[in-house]
């Protein structure tokens, strides 16, 4: 009766393992009850440093507060050139100029006049907050939660803890109160060195805060409300409930740009008085963790050890997809939600996914909706067109994936040292010697090989999509390349050594002193997946007969001899802010050096011509007399040679078929609200791609039966023997 | 035996201090506390001004390890060092660099740690002694040769390799389980399976090679004679008596790693995206935040040293021949 029992037992264990196969994906991470909701799944490598909005810098932070927070100001989803449009005002203000008296001046008024600029921003009313505690207030009007005692907090993990919550109309004096947040002495946010210089007050105002934080703070560390709506900034004031104005010195057009930053969102002074209370953090509870916004979407979970979950906001205003953009945006159906109200998705999923290797399987497995392209998955995802263009593997394709690129605002470049006595200065010689390396480093090559043609080779430190920028036979460097059979060539590594010899260094050699000529290159590039990197680029220098040594340190050693001016040759880059060309022609501006000043200028060029053109240029607004100016920078630039011009890199996103309206934007954050997805193809396409194959299984289990047996007989048979 | 553990634990106090005092001396010949505000404040626009407010904020702007211009012992106690690390030895981890509480996101991370490190330790240790024990028993067979092959081979293969091709194999090929990820209460159930299976595998070929060798150490000694003698079955020699006593040695190294199950695997954690203490520590290392750090090596040390102990009062019970005395 035992045996006929255990076959049964076997044959219900797999038909139950079949049927279960066949009705669902075992290696769905996610929850059942979450099938065929409209969530996208999306993932993050590191927990973000900080979700405040006066100290958040950094793109994987912008990935979530640009969703929640509002600045006044926001990029149109679907036009190039980036185009400035209002998020939360009512429009995009014309400042008005004045002079040392306050006398207005006319708009075309010179740079030079103008002593003042002031920006009236308007914002719409009935704009709401999401509900959050900090605004929750009882029968009486009085806040619940801003008076907590040690013991009230005792028991507090996190936000969710507070069974209410309420909301409150954004009003002109949150953005005020949060251009107060920058000069706040505990906050250190990054750009009130910037700040300083251009908004009226700006500097005292922090020595104030400064002094008023320490009388009341006396040595405590946390735990300090400082009301900044007591202390007012002359270069910020509400003008009324809905209008606030901001002062600024002298001319400066890019502080709309950083008015579509996180920067400039607004910060209610019950928020921030909420988080300030006294034992709030040691809870963790404090607005580095939990951002408070009028945004399309709110933060509801945030645990960055595992988790963090944003769904849509439930006071969200009024806000529609664009009806208007680019030429191609309406054949691509980038128009097909033209008007309809956002955001379309009601909740996104981060989930922590710290490998690129599970990252991009599960992409594959359609639990993730969109993915960069991994340095692994590049020969599965990609293949190149032959026109030389990419697009995606037939695999991909079967898939129904797409690919999207875009040349992003970034620059990565060969830095030489302008103070170095070798490789630096302004000398005819100096400059030759520049000219040939910058030749000889095929850039091209290098994008090929270790970028996969993901990046174009620059001409000069201007990116593609920003004002001044010259495509084709206009923008090349003709230092560098000639124009040939319609697109630029490398200059012969022949023109470079003849350029070499003219520096004093026939074939690498000094001439004076008969030795080779041996330069150091820093980077920041350890370990051995880098050695392939570093060896191609000795090539390039062995090309002149230049002794290239490497330097590789760790990152802070090697910000550390930036700083000094102890280098020769060095790798950096920048990403840009906003899409002006200010952001990246200052980089080259003498005043900006790192060298004594501390600034962003790494290979500390000084050029003084260079320098009064930037001067005249960085306040314009975009005219053709501004593209002249840019024009002839540049082409300074060029002939000095400070960078090798390195590359602008591309960036590569891959999308199933299920999702729409995504459009590539490298100044915008706040882009997920534009986004759509279809759940229920999703739901079928993971059903199909994920079904289990369990007959391995049960085969491996048979072999190791099998291979008991012989073991078995032997013991037995040994057992039997011994008996004997 | 209360005399004994008293005085290990006495002894572990220089120890631990120490421990600390290297931790402090490495991680600052790496990084200054210039290094860490800068990382901390970002690569853009950081002006000195703020990385000297950073450090003030965070107590670093005083002397590493001796304050010549204070009087008396403060030129000891006002320090970088003693501010950090003297609260460690009542385990106030203070605030990690990023302002959370170190305490409580130990308390958070260490169950998830524990989920995979102790199943996998469990099924590892009965796994391990099983292939072990089969092993000796066919000894000098082709089974023995090609099981010690094996053994040989699996652990010459690198734990990132199983990693990987136990996620390829066994998630995106066989579709079995998910890839990565973690779940609270059962649900967590379904994303551990894998990362058990991978680890009690990837530990299987070392171990079982070292326990084979302890057996078989065993196997052919005087009263293992006597008990096959006797007319005992090879497996009743094998489980009554040669198992407990190769226990001793297997348990030198066992015991020792078990309050370690705490401190959570590195690789495992980080590629199962597990959030645990190994992928904890590894985040403080990648973000230089000091105060993360330097409780975890703490910690680490001090389980380490109740394992220790631990493995001591063990040998008394599995073998009464060892006393403390």
């Amino acid at each position: 009766m035992k045996r006929p029992d255990a076959i049964r037992i076997l044959l219900l264990a797999i038909s139950f393992f079949a049927s279960s196969a066949a009705a669902a994906s075992w290696n769905n991470p996610y929850p059942e009850e979450d099938a065929g909701k409209n969530i996208l799944y999306s993932a993050f490598r590191e927990r973000p440093k900080t979700f405040d909005p006066a100290r958040s810098y950094s793109s994987n932070e912008y990935l979530f507060i640009a969703q929640i927070y509002e600045p006044p100001f926001q990029y149109h989803y679907l036009k190039r050139p980036y185009t400035l449009i209002p998020l939360t005002a009512e429009s995009v203000p014309m400042p008005i100029y004045l002079d040392k008296q306050g006398h207005r001046l006319p708009r075309d008024a010179s740079p030079e006049a103008i002593a003042f600029s002031v920006y009236e921003i308007r914002i719409r009313p009935g704009i709401l907050y999401q509900p959050h505690p900090a605004f929750a207030r009882d029968a009486d009007g009085r806040y619940l939660y801003h008076d907590l005692s040690p013991r009230d907090i005792e028991g507090l993990r996190a936000i969710g803890d507070f069974p209410h919550t309420g909301t409150r109309e954004l009003v002109a004096a949150d953005y005020v109160y949060q251009i107060k947040r920058l000069a706040h002495p505990k906050l250190h946010s990054p750009i009130l060195s910037v700040m300083n210089d251009y908004i009226v007050g700006m500097k005292e105002y922090a020595t104030t805060l400064k002094q008023a934080h320490d009388e009341i703070a006396v040595g405590r560390d946390s735990g300090v409300y400082l009301d900044l709506s007591k202390f007012p900034l002359a270069g910020a004031e509400a003008v009324d409930r809905y209008s606030y104005r901001v002062k600024l010195h002298g001319k400066y057009p890019q502080l709309l740009y950083w008015m579509a930053m996180p920067f400039f969102a607004p910060m209610a002074p019950e928020v921030d008085r909420f988080f300030s209370q006294p034992g709030m953090a040691d809870k963790n509870i404090t607005l580095d963790w939990y951002p408070v916004g009028s945004g399309a979407y709110t933060l509801t979970v945030n645990n960055p050890n595992r988790q963090m979950v944003m769904e849509r906001n439930p006071n969200y205003h009024e806000e529609s997809y664009p009806t208007e953009g680019e030429p191609g945006d309406g054949p691509s159906g980038l128009l097909l939600d033209a008007g309809q109200r956002l955001p379309f998705i009601d909740k996104v999923i981060f989930n922590l996914d710290k490998e690129s290797i599970p990252r991009w399987n599960k992409f594959l497995q359609g639990y993730y909706d969109r993915s960069g392209v991994q340095p692994e998955g590049f020969d599965q995802a990609i293949r190149f067109t032959s026109e030389g263009d990419t697009d995606v593997s037939d695999t991909m394709k079967e898939k129904g994936i797409r690919l999207l690129t875009s040349v992003a605002a970034s620059t990565y470049y060969l830095g030489f040292n302008m103070l170095d006595p070798v490789v630096g200065g302004y000398t005819e010689r100096a400059r030759k010697l520049r000219q040939a390396i910058s030749i000889a480093v095929d850039f091209e090559e290098q994008i090929t090989i270790f970028e996969n043609g993901r990046g174009i080779a620059a001409q000069g430190p201007l990116a593609p999509g920003i004002f001044g920028y010259r495509e084709g036979r206009a923008g090349i460097n003709p230092y560098v390349y000639d124009w040939a059979e319609g697109k630029p060539r490398r200059k012969p590594i022949e023109y470079a050594r003849q350029l070499l010899k003219e520096a004093g260094y026939p074939d690498g050699v000094n001439a004076a002193t008969g030795n080779s000529l041996s330069i150091n290159y820093e980077t920041p590039a350890i370990g051995p997946e880098r050695k392939a990197q570093l060896d191609w680029m000795l090539k390039q220098f062995k090309k002149l007969g230049i002794q290239l040594v490497v330097r590789a340190t760790d990152y802070n050693r090697f910000q550390e001899k930036m700083r000094k001016g102890d280098a020769q040759i060095f790798d950096w880059g920048w990403n840009a802010d906003y899409p002006d060309p200010e952001n990246f022609l200052f980089l080259l501006y003498g005043p900006n050096k790192k060298v004594g000043e501390n600034g962003e200028n790494a290979s500390n060029y000084d050029n003084p011509a260079f320098n009064r053109l930037f001067e005249r240029m960085k306040n314009m607004e975009n005219t053709p007399e501004r593209q002249a100016i840019i024009d002839q920078m540049i082409d300074i630039a060029r002939r000095d040679a400070p960078w090798i011009w390195g590359m602008h890199p591309k960036q590569f996103l891959l999308e199933h078929a299920w999702m729409s309206n995504t459009k590539p934007h490298n100044m915008a954050n706040n882009t997920l609200k534009y986004v759509r997805l279809d759940p229920v193809k999703r739901e079928e396409l993971r059903a199909a791609w994920n079904r289990p194959v369990i007959w391995p299984v049960a085969l491996v289990l048979g072999v190791l039966a099998a291979g008991a047996l012989p073991a078995i007989v032997t013991y037995r048979r040994k057992e039997r023997a011994r008996r004997r | 035996m209360i005399g004994y553990i008293i005085r290990r634990v006495t002894y572990a106090i220089p120890i631990l201090i120490g421990v600390n005092l290297l931790t402090f001396v490495l991680f600052f010949f790496v990084n200054s506390p210039d290094d860490m505000a800068r990382l901390h404040l970002g690569v853009k626009r950081v002006t000195p001004e703020a990385i000297v407010k950073w450090k003030e904020d965070r107590g670093y702007d005083k002397p590493l390890l001796y304050h010549g211009s204070k009087p008396g012992m403060e030129k000891l106690t006002d320090t970088i060092f003693v501010r950090h690390s003297l609260k460690l030895f009542v385990f106030d981890f203070g605030r990690s660099d990023q302002g959370r509480d170190i305490g409580y996101d130990i308390s958070q991370r260490m169950w998830p740690s524990l989920a995979i490190a102790l199943p996998i330790f469990i099924v590892g240790i009965f796994v391990q002694i099983t292939f072990a024990m089969l092993l000796a028993f066919f000894r000098g067979s082709y089974l023995d040769t090609s099981g010690v092959v094996l053994c040989v081979a699996m652990m010459s293969i690198s734990s990132l390799f199983y990693v990987i091709g136990g996620q390829y194999l066994l998630s995106l090929l066989l579709r079995l389980w998910p890839i990565s990820g973690y779940d609270v209460g059962w649900d967590a159930i379904k994303f551990l399976v894998l990362p058990i299976i991978v680890g009690v595998i990837s530990g299987i070929g070392a171990s079982t090679r070292l326990y084979r060798t302890f057996f078989l150490e065993e196997i052919n000694k005087d009263y293992v004679r006597t008990a096959r003698a006797k007319g005992l079955s090879e497996l009743r020699v094998l489980f009554r008596h040669v198992l407990k006593n190769a226990m001793i040695p297997i348990l030198t190294g066992v015991v020792v790693v078990i309050p370690l199950l705490f401190t959570g695997s590195l690789i495992l954690e980080s590629f199962f995206s597990i959030p645990g203490l190994g992928s904890y520590t590894i985040d403080a290392i990648h973000s230089q935040d000091f105060a993360i750090v330097r409780a975890m090596v703490f910690l680490g040390s001090v389980l380490y040293i109740v394992g220790l102990i631990l493995t001591d009062i063990t040998y008394t019970l599995v073998d009464p021949r060892v006393r403390f005395e």
